[in-house]
């Protein structure tokens, strides 16, 4: 992968809605993009991030690679001459430390070539390949050394322009004769881009793991989502005439049903056919051929299928069939939703704020992805996972505001007749509007909400307070559940205090 | 005052004032609202006096926020408060500030202030229901809840300033919007917080704004729409909105009709193209159009600016110009009142004579810099525009000494004029002195004048406020005594390295009752002596510059501390002034400001107990050698008390510039010798 490329992606994915709604899901990005917003308009460090990204997988997907290796070594003295190079003046200690390992280099540099020079003399009645091995080795050995040397004098310029236009010169021409002797593409890339992001973010070991979690959770999402596109009532738009389809009605019985698919050898219950079809395969192989995995009905659709529509056994409901103005069902998936959400109790609470309740687990689960993720709140309550949506929607009505988040409030009391402040505490929100995470001091909200509510020390809130020491304090928790989105808030977290939260931090006290 | 102590002795036999009603003692109060002195006077007379004039004061500036509880006490019928003077206001004194004034309180001022928060500025809005105006600039530290808070309750706000809060986002401004649906002005310049949504929502939601400053915010397209939408808008400052091109300018194309001022400068992606369509809808009642720094001025701008009909005054400061472009401003069917053409690279004879021949009733006009221009330019400008009242000239090095004659022989009616820097002589002061109303001149590095042209300045000017002769090298004392004499009303004067200067200067200038501003810095031959006659005198003085004036000692201080109480700012560099002089002049209570670089008699410890006894000191600049000498626990204090203790950069400056270039010499040989090193391999 090349520089622009990644820089392509970067840009699309500070720009591009679409990438913004995927991660959308993923508390690191979206905490990022944020924050991203927040900062000053023109900084430049939208573009960090991608190449971060596109480092970390060089890395991870060739772990082996000598070349990924020294760099990763390199991280130190790096982070180092990233704090010169984000302090406007440079900072005399950093500039010490980054010459003396020049120094150090330069030395290393010197012996090699020494060595070099002494070999050359003596090699000569040996076997070739021996030669040749041992020359490749040095040269790789000087190769490294001396993209290091690039990188550490580049963050010696006083400003990052310099370094970027000064290094990425040199290493262009570097490369060009380096034809010969310069197998990691990859080593001398990754130099590049070391330059161009100023510096600023270094390939770590955590990213890689982090970026892996991601990936993890990121498809079992897909198929959350999957599935709610599926249970979504999607008839609104329906003019079917009456009498043109035939309206079956179940039981509410048998709407209730937990499964109506039940494996015939195990017994396990499923909600869908495909899903029960699947899960037959494990039974053997003849389960697997095309003609078991086929959906049944295919065949049959040369007979001219009548339209179903179904009704709500709930008799006065618009769905009913009895109701004036009918609307029929389209699926009894859609008979079971409406049923569950309009007639039934809402007996699911959502374990974060502890205040929504719905009778769709599948509902509950959407909800929980995005609870305590709303950033933007209005006076009256209402929540908006974006920003324009909250100021469309003050600007719609009389009387509403926006609502300053509570680490912002700094003791000065909240207006009283605000609402705000209380109900936003009831919900356990704490909206990192203006920051990356809520800079209220750690210990007392964690504590509020052991004493209130046990189950609430877990919500992904106080996972980004309590983060604020670092990666190891912060407390584990006791259940891994794969199907909610801890996992991945979790490992999202970790990158996100451990990348952002230095920066960030300093950004809040500023 | 000498009526007052008139009435007084009266009053003592007759008692008079027992008849004298409050309303009309009120009155005559309001004709002494110019000098604080006399109204100070007024309140000694006695007590009634006293009381009546603690209950006619309408405005409080106080020096120290720990007097205001007793000001607040005093002076009850406060509308306005202006804590410019406080560098440090806690909550609880706005808090007793609003119990205080309560209802009354109409303005208040912290646009110096510190250490506040959201708690006090809600206590105002609170208590003080008819709270119309606030300014809030320059408190970085403020956050969104602060501004919430104060937004959530004063309704009735209709001026806020939140200039170079940096730390609010469109969340405060929201709040704002929202909660102060009176606003009629609102300055939001350099609040880099906040973007689209806030100035967006300011626009939806404040439909009285008359005054809308987004300065340098990170704004696009977006919120344009809502602003072009504001019925009564007239003033509108754009400046530097980098997100601002000319396909935002459309926007405006069909909305604010009302507009007045317009302030794009700096704007860099604006071109004659989206300045067209100004002139289309948004123009008709634009007066003051102002675009420094914007676009070359070329024939296709002013073509686009032509169809503004009530457009009078146009800044076009560092564009550079080209005659075809000043032709077609020439052209224009409206009638300008003031022209700005400062440091335009372009403006030559040709294009200057073209336009000023066709707006003759220009009022002023700023050619500061426009080095090209020569004899004719001038002609041409005092030929046609014999109404000017203010021409800036600074530096127009190729303008003859004899056009200066015809400035005076044509233009009688200016009121300011800036020659600093040009060739003017004594014929042209002389000249010059027939403009009666001359207020402001300056005159500074005008080498070839002396003390007659001074002198006639001084004859016939009567009315001048500001006299500039900075390194006028020629003038001595009799030039200076001549304008004491002529120009009682003078407040500020530099003779800033007139070398020749003496005390009989300053002690002529001690007849000036008003001055306040003197800067003589780099005047030898001063001594205290002269500076006493000043002290004695000049009770105003707030402003005081006596560097490198090394034969001004310790005894010039002490007549300074005891008589000048309103010295606020005070330069002692290289003077021959010793800590003992210093600790005089700390008991001065409102002093400020303290320069003390290079003062041989000074050590740390005096100097420590000068700073610990001038309590109102917000800023003192030291050598940084200084700084380091004082106790780390006095620092504290000091910056505690709101004093910023400002070493001079300069040895550090250097040094590090130093460093900075060995720096990169070395790390580009150390490149050289690294690709070297690669192609070897």
């Amino acid at each position: 992968m090349d520089l622009e490329e990644a820089e392509q992606w970067a840009n699309s994915s500070s720009g591009n809605e679409s990438r913004k709604e995927l991660s959308s899901n993923h508390p690191p990005y979206s905490n990022f993009d944020s924050a991203q917003l927040q900062q000053k308009w023109d900084d430049p460090s939208m573009l960090d991030y991608g190449v971060r990204i596109e480092q970390s997988f060089q890395e991870f997907n060739q772990p082996n690679n000598d070349q990924a290796k020294i760099f990763g070594q390199e991280d130190v003295p790096m982070l180092d001459s990233v704090r010169t190079d984000k302090i406007p003046d440079w900072d005399p200690g950093t500039m010490l430390n980054n010459l003396s390992f020049l120094e150090e280099k330069i030395h290393q540099l010197q012996e090699l070539v020494h060595f070099i020079g002494g070999k050359r003399s003596q090699v000569l009645g040996r076997p070739d390949d021996l030669v040749a091995q041992q020359k490749q080795l040095i040269t790789a050995d000087i190769t490294s050394i001396i993209a290091q040397l690039i990188s550490t004098a580049g963050s010696l310029l006083p400003s990052v322009k310099n370094t970027l236009s000064n290094t990425a010169l040199s290493v262009g021409q570097l490369s060009q004769p380096g034809g010969v002797n310069l197998p990691p593409e990859l080593g001398m890339t990754g130099c590049v881009q070391h330059q161009n992001n100023g510096g600023s973010k270094i390939p770590d070991e955590s990213i890689n793991t982090d970026l892996t979690a991601n990936y993890g959770a990121e498809q079992s999402n897909n198929f959350d989502e999957h599935e709610m596109k599926d249970e979504e009532d999607a008839d609104e738009g329906e003019n079917l005439l009456p009498g043109t389809y035939e309206i079956l009605q179940l039981e509410k019985e048998e709407i209730l049903a937990p499964h109506t698919h039940f494996c015939a050898i195990c017994g396990k219950g499923f909600k869908r056919d495909a899903n029960l079809r699947m899960h037959m395969r494990g039974h053997g192989d003849e389960y697997k051929t095309a003609a078991a995995l086929a959906k049944p009905h295919k065949e049959s659709g040369s007979e001219p299928a009548v339209i179903k529509r179904y009704s709500c056994p709930y008799a006065g409901c618009k769905r009913n069939k009895d109701h004036k103005k009918f609307q029929p069902l389209k699926t009894i998936l859609c008979v079971k939703n409406h049923y569950k959400r309009t007639h039934c109790d809402k007996s699911y609470t959502c374990s974060r704020c502890h205040t929504k309740k719905f009778s769709v687990i599948a509902d509950l689960k959407t909800h929980e992805k995005h609870c305590g993720k709303d950033k933007w709140l209005c006076s009256c309550g209402t929540t908006f996972s974006r920003k324009d949506k909250l100021f469309g929607h003050i600007a719609l009505f009389q009387g509403h505001t926006p609502a300053i988040p509570l680490d912002d409030t700094k003791g000065s009391a909240m207006p009283a007749d605000h609402g705000t402040g209380t109900e936003a505490a009831n919900k356990g929100y704490i909206s990192p509007a203006n920051f990356n995470f809520p800079s209220n001091s750690p210990g007392q909200t964690a504590a509020q909400n052991i004493v209130d509510d046990p189950s609430a020390f877990f919500s992904p809130i106080n996972f980004e307070t309590c983060n604020f020491g670092g990666f190891h304090e912060f407390p584990r928790p006791p259940f891994e559940d794969s199907e909610s989105s801890f996992s991945f808030l979790l490992s999202g977290s970790c990158n996100y205090s451990q990348k952002t939260g230095g920066d960030s931090n300093s950004n809040n006290l500023e | 005052m000498t009526e007052n102590k008139k009435q007084k002795s009266e009053e003592t036999s007759t008692n008079l004032f027992d008849f004298l009603s409050e309303e009309l003692i009120f009155s005559i109060l309001d004709f002494l609202d110019e000098t604080p002195l006399d109204r100070k006077s007024f309140s000694l007379v006695c007590t009634s006096f006293y009381s009546l004039e603690a209950k006619h004061r309408k405005t409080l500036r106080p020096f120290r926020h720990h007097y205001l509880r007793k000001l607040l006490t005093r002076f009850r019928n406060v509308r306005r408060v202006d804590l410019t003077l406080c560098p440090i206001v806690t909550d609880p004194s706005l808090a007793d500030i609003s119990n205080a004034c309560g209802d009354k309180l109409r303005a208040v001022d912290l646009s110096r202030s510190r250490c506040f928060s959201g708690a006090g500025l809600r206590c105002l809005a609170v208590n003080c229901r008819n709270l119309v105006e606030v300014d809030l600039s320059n408190a970085t530290e403020i956050r969104d809840s602060a501004i919430a808070a104060l937004a959530a309750e004063a309704k009735s706000l209709e001026k806020l300033s939140l200039a170079r809060c940096k730390a609010i986002t469109d969340l405060g401004v929201g709040c704002v919007a929202v909660g102060c649906r009176k606003l009629r002005l609102i300055s939001l310049r350099w609040c880099l917080g906040v973007g689209d949504f806030g100035v967006g929502l300011i626009a939806v939601k404040c439909r009285e704004l008359r005054s809308l400053d987004i300065s340098y915010l990170p704004i696009t397209d977006e919120c344009l729409p809502s602003i072009s939408k504001l019925q009564h808008l007239e003033d509108l400052v754009l400046e530097g909105c980098f997100g601002i091109d000319d396909s935002s300018l459309e926007v405006l194309r069909h909305g604010c009709k009302s507009l007045k001022r317009l302030d794009m400068s700096s704007c860099q992606n604006i071109s004659p193209v989206g300045l067209s369509s100004l002139s289309c809808g948004a123009g008709d009642h634009l007066q003051e159009l102002t675009l420094s720094f914007v676009s070359p001025v070329t024939l296709a701008l002013a073509d686009s600016l032509t169809k503004l009909p009530g457009l009078q005054s146009i800044k076009l400061d560092g564009c550079p110009v080209t005659c075809d472009g000043l032709k077609a401003i020439g052209n224009w069917c409206t009638s300008l009142r003031q022209l700005s053409l400062s440091k335009c690279p372009g403006v030559t004879d040709e294009g200057l004579s073209s336009v000023v021949s066709k707006h003759k009733d220009l009022r002023k006009l700023d050619i500061t810099c426009c080095h090209k221009l020569t004899y004719v330019s001038i002609d041409h400008v005092t030929n046609s525009c014999t109404a000017l009242t203010s021409l800036r000239m600074e530096s127009c090095t190729l303008v003859p000494r004899e056009a200066f004659v015809l400035i005076g022989e044509r233009c009688h009616l200016l009121e300011e004029l800036d020659l600093t820097d040009n060739e003017i002589d004594d014929e042209g002061l002389k000249s010059i002195s027939r403009c009666s109303k001359l207020s402001i001149l300056k005159l500074g590095i005008c080498l070839n004048i002396t003390d007659q042209g001074v002198a006639q300045v001084g004859f016939c000017c009567s009315k001048l406020v500001e006299l500039d002769l900075y390194r006028c090298k020629n003038i001595t004392d009799s030039g200076i005594s001549a304008i004491a004499r002529g120009c009682l009303d003078l407040e500020m004067i530099n003779i800033a390295y007139c070398k020749d200067v003496t005390d009989s200067s300053l002690i002529s200038l001690s007849q000036c009752l008003r001055l306040n501003t003197l800067e003589s810095r780099g005047c030898p031959l001063i001594t205290s002596l002269g500076l006493t006659a000043i002290a004695v005198r000049c009770k105003q003085l707030t402003k005081l510059d006596i560097k490198k004036c090394c034969n001004i000692d310790d005894s010039g201080m002490t007549p300074l501390a005891y008589f000048s109480q309103n010295l606020r700012q005070i330069n002692l560099s290289y003077s021959a002034v010793t800590e003992a002089g210093l600790l005089t002049l700390a008991s001065i209570g409102c002093l400020q400001s303290l320069t003390l670089l290079h003062l041989d008699g000074l050590t740390p410890n005096g100097l420590a107990t000068a700073l610990l006894t001038c309590e109102g000191l917000t800023k003192v600049k030291l050598q940084e050698s200084f700084k380091s000498s004082l106790p780390q626990p006095l620092l504290k204090h000091l910056e505690a008390r709101g004093c910023r203790i400002r070493p001079t950069m300069l040895e550090a400056k250097v040094r590090g510039h130093h460093v900075a270039r060995l720096r990169t010499n070395l790390v580009a040989q150390l490149l050289e010798l690294l690709r070297a090193s690669f192609q070897w391999l």
